[in-house]
């Protein structure tokens, strides 16, 4: 204290922030469990680190708890810190989603960190230090708090893609993305500053004010919009910032890829809706044409480029940069009246739908590059004959992601164009049989490895089963359970869809 | 429109029992070949069953009117409801997808076709049997979406793992095809049901305001459905995917193809198409029709150039489902009865020359037309089922084939009041042309291979004529054929009244 001069401290009278422990208990769990990591990591010996993986499972399982318990309370949302920090029901649901795809995470790389060597006890801090990065963006409402909690989401991120250490791909791949990544951040970071000047606050409700009420909407908004939109185009690898996405999935340890290509890319799209709802809802005008670009580009590129690869994670890749243009779909559209909730809806649904199986399809990945040794499509061959479980839930995964009903896929993509024509502008059509026409073209790939695993002989002629390690059957089958349910039962994820408000979005 | 709620749950598990069968087969395991065929057997027996009771517990004085009807939530939050009722012009497609998986099922009792793992094929069949049946039953559009595309998935591994040299080419190429039609198809449902005030997906009432869509609107949605239903039957020019997917195909897929799976389309046509939108189908009945005698010419000049058998009578496919579609556009009470017959007597007669397709390649391993012959010498059985075959075919009055087609072309005289009488009469014209084509083709066909005497190295070779098991599973086509051609009434008393109804908006 005594180093602050007397007189400053005069200026501003001190009150302490209100903060609702009860609200954000999920946040406390989870760093309460990166400090048991860490600590595990210091004093427990070698034989017994293996405990480190049960104890991230169990510290993301038990922040859903506290999650679960203020979800189902009946007020509709805390605000903190001055509206800077917001639990509401859109944030509570998309930190469910973080937490269960982080558990599944989990599973997926417990057997892959134990048998390689890896420095195991900062994978798990770095994990669960990222997921509580993507947990924490999603109740930002400040500019700052925005960044900060994207920094710290970013950065663990970029170490655990260069985890490998002695393999170059890695190297590349986390050099890569760190580089991408963090000219990305400068650029958000020079539109947040114009936006700032705009406005005069930080706080994201001030900014949509500011639109409508300080003389209005100027060109200062226009760029700093436009350059957030950037910045977070990136983390989304919307087209054309996509660059690093193949490099990196392709270098990084598998399961991590399964992470970025998940929750980090989910964690873009939360705060992109976030800014786009509570801080610029009045100004469509710049950013839906801006965003129908993108997706549109996104789709289009991402589909043509999967086409021709042979690399399965490759393709993922780019297949999950496509899969990010029709999540951006219906936000083209999103400031007309009366499409407002339905394409939040959308952009919910579909990213919870694509979790399940984007995670599943990695789980099966990681099973078989076990067995074959190798990432080529052509290795798959003849997977039906010889693993039949595994050949039929890729292919549920496949299906799924290519949108075919009865499987999850289609509900994600029907609540996608459901909005984008629910607008009845020519902007939504159009995007909307553009939409179309991709998901065709999406088939090309996907059924391709369909028709690897069903149709063409075992490359190398070994046909011995591949055993599944416990941990992965585990996140094979709860991403089995959830993508059939959502196919089977929509409801299940329209709902979550549907309840999932941002509090103060359109001035509400 | 009136509907008749009793004994609703009859349709429901007439759709979903195989479900069900497909359940217990999984548990079933694989090498116990035996089992496997008999659990699916009795399962297509017991879901013939269930629809024999459908059609004595059907109230034919009140055909016109859908019975059976179920209604039920599903997807609340779009407004989509499981709704699912039949009339008199589903009942016999609904009955017939029945008939023709038993008979498929019987037939594959021992013609598993190569590589055989007959758990899958018969669990890929019997999903295919819920799809079929669910999209005849469907009222509402989302439900009839997902049936529609249930039978994708194992259609298309049906063809590729089970068919010929080049299945892999042809099942992609049908996937493609059918999955660019169905994309379109989903945003016109979508664009029908915000251009009704978003109320309900309910084909009745859809039926009952989309008529008051505006007319330049309604084009634009009939033309997404119309290229999502033209693919599936398959018109010129979309029907390139047709002849190939049937070549390729296993026996049984290409019966199931051509018996079913080709009506699926053309029934879209019948019930949800012109009904919801009658302004933008008098404004594209004159291209349908245009479109569809190209088909008929196209179909039998393309049957006249070919060399194999099963293509041939893929490429007749084309031609038959010209007719049908022609009746189908001159929107009259007469054409619309006759198409839906020509459904049925196509799916009969097409199905069983393709089951005799599939018996010639598997005793003289080609289909090679040039290096057949003598099929009545050497096996007088097969020979005359074939010959039976094509006079129903060529539309021999007395057998099915000729209530399908001679009504359709009669029909083209006298279109629909407000469409152009001399240009159906020019179609009617092309259309009688086609028949006498057909007659040459059909009857150039059986002369080749079944009159003269074996050739080459087929000669003095014993081979054995129908076995019992193509006899139980063809017979009850057979005779089917032979009843529908001789009572014609039997058939059209049923359809016509639902046919009224589906005609309301213009005029019956």
């Amino acid at each position: 204290m005594s180093l602050i001069p007397g007189a400053l401290v005069a200026m501003i009278p001190w009150t302490s922030p209100s903060v609702s422990y009860y609200a954000i208990a999920p946040e406390l769990v989870l760093s309460a469990g990166i400090v048991a990591v860490l600590l595990a990591d210091l004093f427990l010996p070698d034989r017994l680190k293996w405990v480190m993986s049960s104890i991230a499972g169990f510290t993301l399982l038990g922040a859903m708890l506290p999650l679960v318990i203020v979800g189902l309370n009946n007020q509709d949302s805390w605000s903190m810190f001055d509206g800077r920090y917001v639990v509401d029901n859109f944030s509570l649901v998309v930190k469910g989603l973080f937490l269960l795809s982080g558990y599944v995470v989990v599973l997926l790389s417990s057997a892959h960190v134990e048998e390689g060597d890896y420095w195991r006890g900062e994978f798990w801090f770095l994990l669960l230090t990222s997921i509580l990065g993507m947990v924490m963006i999603s109740s930002a409402r400040d500019l700052v708090s925005v960044f900060v909690a994207y920094e710290f989401l970013s950065l663990p991120a970029y170490m655990l893609a260069a985890w490998r250490k002695r393999d170059l791909k890695s190297n590349e791949a986390g050099v890569k993305y760190f580089l991408l990544g963090v000219f990305a951040s400068a650029v958000m970071l020079y539109g947040m500053s114009l936006l700032y000047g705009a406005a005069n606050s930080t706080l994201l409700v001030d900014l949509g004010r500011s639109v409508t009420v300080n003389g209005g909407f100027s060109s200062l908004h226009a760029l700093g919009i436009v350059f957030v939109v950037v910045g977070f185009g990136f983390k989304i690898s919307a087209v054309p910032f996509h660059t690093w996405a193949p490099d990196t999935y392709e270098g990084a340890p598998t399961p991590v890829t399964a992470f970025l290509s998940v929750g980090s890319k989910a964690a873009g799209f939360v705060a992109l809706v976030t800014m786009l709802y509570v801080a610029f809802p009045q100004a469509g005008d710049v950013w839906q044409p801006f965003i129908w670009v993108l997706s549109a580009l996104t789709m289009t590129v991402g589909n043509v480029i999967a086409l021709r690869q042979t690399n399965i994670v490759r393709m993922i890749a780019y297949s999950s940069i496509s899969q990010g243009g029709f999540v951006l779909m219906p936000l083209a559209i999103a400031a007309y009246s009366g499409s407002l909730d339905s394409a939040l809806r959308a952009v919910i649904v579909y990213m919870i739908v694509y979790a399940a199986t984007n995670l599943g399809l990695f789980a099966v990945i990681i099973a078989v590059s076990h067995k074959t040794r190798s990432g080529e499509i052509t290795s798959w061959g003849g997977l039906f004959s010889y693993a039949p479980a595994l050949g039929v839930l890729a292919t549920i995964f496949l299906a799924s992601l290519a949108g075919i009903p009865p499987l999850g896929g289609w509900i994600a993509k029907f609540a996608a164009f459901q909005s984008l024509i629910s607008a009845g502008s020519g902007w939504g059509y159009s995007l909307a049989v553009i939409g179309a026409v991709n998901s065709v073209i999406a088939f090309g790939y996907y059924g391709n490895i369909m028709r690897e695993i069903w149709m063409r002989p075992v490359p190398d002629g070994d046909v011995t089963p591949i055993r599944t390690h416990g941990s992965l059957s585990l996140a094979l089958g709860i991403t089995t359970v959830a993508t059939l349910a959502f196919g089977i039962i929509p409801g299940v994820a329209l709902h979550f869809g549907d309840i999932a408000r941002i509090t103060g979005a359109f001035g509400g | 429109m009136e509907m008749l709620r009793d004994e609703n749950w009859v349709l429901s598990v007439g759709t979903f029992l195989p479900i069900l069968g497909v359940l217990v087969l999984l548990i079933v395991p694989k090498s116990d070949e035996k089992l496997v065929k008999l659990v699916a057997l009795a399962t297509s027996i017991a879901t013939v069953g269930v629809g024999v009771y459908t059609l004595f517990q059907f109230n034919y004085q009140r055909a016109g009117q859908m019975q059976f009807v179920a209604q039920t939530n599903w997807i609340s939050v779009i407004k989509s409801t499981y709704y699912i009722g039949i009339d008199g012009i589903s009942l016999p497609l609904y009955f017939l997808s029945m008939v023709v998986t038993l008979a498929v099922v019987i037939y594959s009792w021992n013609h598993i076709p190569a590589p055989g793992n007959p758990k899958a094929f018969f669990i890929l069949m019997l999903v295919l049997q819920t799809g079929m049946a669910g999209t005849f039953i469907a009222q509402d559009l989302i439900l009839f979406f997902v049936f529609f595309e249930l039978v994708l998935l194992p259609m298309y591994f049906m063809i590729g793992v089970w068919g010929g040299p080049n299945r892999q080419y042809a099942s992609m190429k049908f996937f493609l095809y059918t999955m660019f039609g169905s994309a379109l198809m989903l945003v016109a449902f979508l664009a029908i049901f915000f251009k009704t005030g978003a109320e309900s997906f309910s084909i009745p009432y859809l039926v009952e305001h989309g008529g008051a869509i505006a007319k330049n609107v309604q084009v634009w949605i009939f033309a997404g459905m119309f290229i999502g239903f033209a693919v599936k039957v398959p018109m010129f020019p979309f029907h390139t995917w047709l002849p190939d997917a049937h070549t390729e195909a296993p026996t049984q897929g290409s019966v199931i193809l051509a018996a079913i799976l080709l009506k699926l389309g053309t029934y879209g046509f019948v019930r949800i198409a012109i009904p919801i939108l009658p302004v933008a189908a008098k404004q594209w009945a004159p291209y349908i029709g245009a479109l569809a005698v190209i088909g008929i010419i196209y179909g039998a000049l393309g049957c006249l150039a070919q060399t194999d058998m099963k293509r041939l009578i893929a490429f007749s496919s084309v031609a038959h489902m010209g007719f049908v579609m022609l009746g189908i556009s001159t929107l009259t009470s007469f054409g619309v009865n006759a198409a839906v017959y020509g459904m049925v007597a196509h799916g009969l007669i097409t199905g069983m020359l393709f089951f005799i397709a599939g018996s010639v390649k598997e005793r003289y391993h080609t289909l090679e037309i040039s290096r057949l012959g003598g099929l009545l010498t050497q096996m007088p059985h097969l020979g005359w089922i074939l010959g039976f075959a094509s006079m129903a075919s060529l539309g021999l009055p007395g057998l099915a084939g000729f209530w399908g087609e001679f009504p359709a072309i009669l029909s083209a005289y006298n279109p629909a009041a407000g469409l152009n009488e001399n240009v159906f009469r020019v179609y009617m014209v092309v259309a009688a042309i086609g028949t006498v084509f057909a007659a040459a083709y059909l009857l150039w066909l059986f002369q080749r291979v079944a009159f003269g005497e074996a050739k080459g190295e087929f000669a003095n070779h014993p081979y054995e004529d129908v076995t019992t098991v193509e006899w139980i599973a063809w017979t009850p086509m057979l005779v089917a054929i032979l009843v529908f051609g001789v009572l014609p009434n039997l058939l059209f008393k049923v359809i016509d009244p639902a046919v009224r109804e589906v005609l309301l908006a213009f005029g019956g």
